[in-house]
């Protein structure tokens, strides 16, 4: 499990490969806030290569999304598969989150 | 490496079971989550439940167990037995902690007061993924069951 951070124009993309679970959500926070830091403002995370999420996972995400919002930011999400999607109605999160169904809808979206 | 590990048919074949004990190290907690899936795609549970039922609520049960059962404790460990069948899947996570009360410690995160909270989901998936929940006293620590049957 990884992630992998690229620039696409104005938008950081955070692809998570494997599982975002409580052993390696840590390593997303930081990656995200350490861009946050260097003055990005528009990020997009994709899940089109995850396989599962748990609550601490999930958790890292409303964080994340708090603390862009506070410094002026823009957090998306993009490619919830079936069971990510059913993930997020369970728990509502996909009232919290602005999802896009693709990658580049994501993108247009900022 | 976890300290035992043992998984196989029952006698009669009619029941895959996974034993382990793995150190209290959430690391662990994907490998332990592949053994029991991979017994429930043997026995031929629905695509959902092999890949969100099963392994959302099972990491849910362990990291509890690790991190607040077992307080990070890298000394302690924790028991993970499954038994699959055709019918249900039983699955029982140990602690060497006090355990915790399930009732009391049920806050619903999807109220507009909770939804931003970053805590206080894990018990709730459990209990929406799996078909029961429930603590079981043991003599050590704290257990805590659940059953999902097969779709």
């Amino acid at each position: 499990m990884s992630f992998s951070v690229k620039k696409e124009g104005e938008v950081v993309v955070v692809d998570v490969e494997g599982q975002l679970i409580v052993g390696n959500r840590q390593e997303l926070k930081q990656k995200v806030l350490d861009e946050l830091e260097r003055g990005e403002k528009k990020f997009l995370i994709d899940f089109s290569q995850t396989g599962y999420i748990d609550s601490s996972g999930l958790g890292v995400l409303v964080s994340l999304s708090k603390k862009i919002r506070e410094q002026g930011g823009e957090l998306r999400l993009a490619n919830l598969n079936d069971d990510l999607k059913t993930l997020f109605e369970l728990t509502k999160l996909d009232t919290l989150f602005q999802i896009a169904d693709t990658r580049e809808r994501a993108l247009q979206s900022f | 490496m976890p300290r035992t590990e043992r998984h196989g048919r029952s006698p009669d074949g009619r029941v895959r079971v996974v034993d382990v004990e793995i150190p209290n190290d959430v690391r662990y907690i994907e490998r332990v989550v592949e053994l029991v899936r991979r017994e429930c795609q043997v026995m031929a549970y629905g695509q959902r439940q092999l890949m969100l039922n099963v392994p959302v609520a099972l990491t849910e049960a362990l990291s509890n167990a690790i991190l607040r059962g077992n307080r990070d404790d890298p000394a302690k460990h924790v028991h993970v037995r499954a038994e699959v069948d055709a019918e249900r899947l039983v699955v029982e996570v140990g602690d060497e902690g006090a355990g915790f009360d399930l009732e009391a410690s049920l806050i619903d995160p999807t109220t507009p007061e909770n939804i931003g909270r970053e805590d206080g989901r894990g018990l709730f998936l459990m209990r929406k993924l799996m078909d029961r929940v429930e603590r079981l006293e043991a003599p050590h620590g704290s257990v805590v069951r659940m059953t999902l049957h097969r779709e």
